[in-house]
């Protein structure tokens, strides 16, 4: 996988069901500017397929996905 | 955005396990810049009574699962479908509309219902906007 990004904001979801980590992400990543990169940690599972799609739709672009042991880091970068 | 998605629901039942999902919807749709239209008819409608959603019981024989459900929902994390209204309200994408006929049916008054209620109409006015819409569904 290629080298991970450089986040300007993280945002702790762990804990988080569907489809909370989608509506945190979505308030945190208004307070960035455009073109900064925000952090997601998550352990739903079901982020694996929510974060790529969600950004993808809301017009940002998806950096990527870093697993850890039990959760996975999601870069966003804001575009929209 | 080029074009914003539009998904219109008809929630038509009261219980449970049948409200859950187009909250999680509507709350997920809103994070996703999608406009939400929530279309509460019949047993669906009692769900905008003042305290509707926390009264929700499981359908049937399984109604007396209703209270271990709901402490499996908190255990696990997800949101109280308040949470989920508030959220989805909060987005601004989400618009509320009570059923007139099942308001006469029910005996149900506007000034019964939630303040989150946003307008009122027949089968009709809801088919208006289900035709504009790009995802429909009937929960």
């Amino acid at each position: 996988m290629s080298e991970k990004p450089v986040a300007n904001k993280t945002f702790d979801a762990r804990g988080l069901q569907c489809p909370m980590p989608i509506l945190k992400a979505k308030k945190e990543i208004t307070t960035l500017e455009v073109g900064q990169i925000l952090e997601v940690l998550s352990d739903d599972a079901g982020s694996k397929e929510d974060f790529p799609r969600w950004a993808r739709r809301t017009g940002n672009e998806f950096l990527g996905i870093f697993d850890e042991e039990d959760f996975a880091r999601y870069f966003i970068k804001r575009l929209g | 955005m080029a074009d914003v998605k539009k998904m219109a629901i008809v929630v038509h039942s009261g219980t449970l396990d049948k409200a859950y999902p187009p909250l999680m919807l509507a709350a997920a749709a809103g994070a996703s810049d999608m406009k939400i239209d929530l279309f509460f008819t019949f047993w669906g409608l009692l769900l905008l009574r003042k305290k509707g959603l926390r009264r929700a019981k499981l359908p049937g024989i399984m109604r007396m699962g209703t209270g271990m459900m709901r402490w499996r929902i908190k255990k696990v994390g997800i949101a109280t479908m308040q949470e989920l209204l508030e959220a989805a309200k909060d987005s601004g994408n989400l618009t509320i509309y009570a059923c007139t006929a099942t308001m006469d049916l029910m005996m149900v008054k506007k000034e019964h219902l939630i303040p989150e209620v946003d307008g009122f109409m027949g089968a009709a006015g809801f088919l208006d906007i289900a035709a504009d819409a790009d995802i429909q569904l009937f929960i």
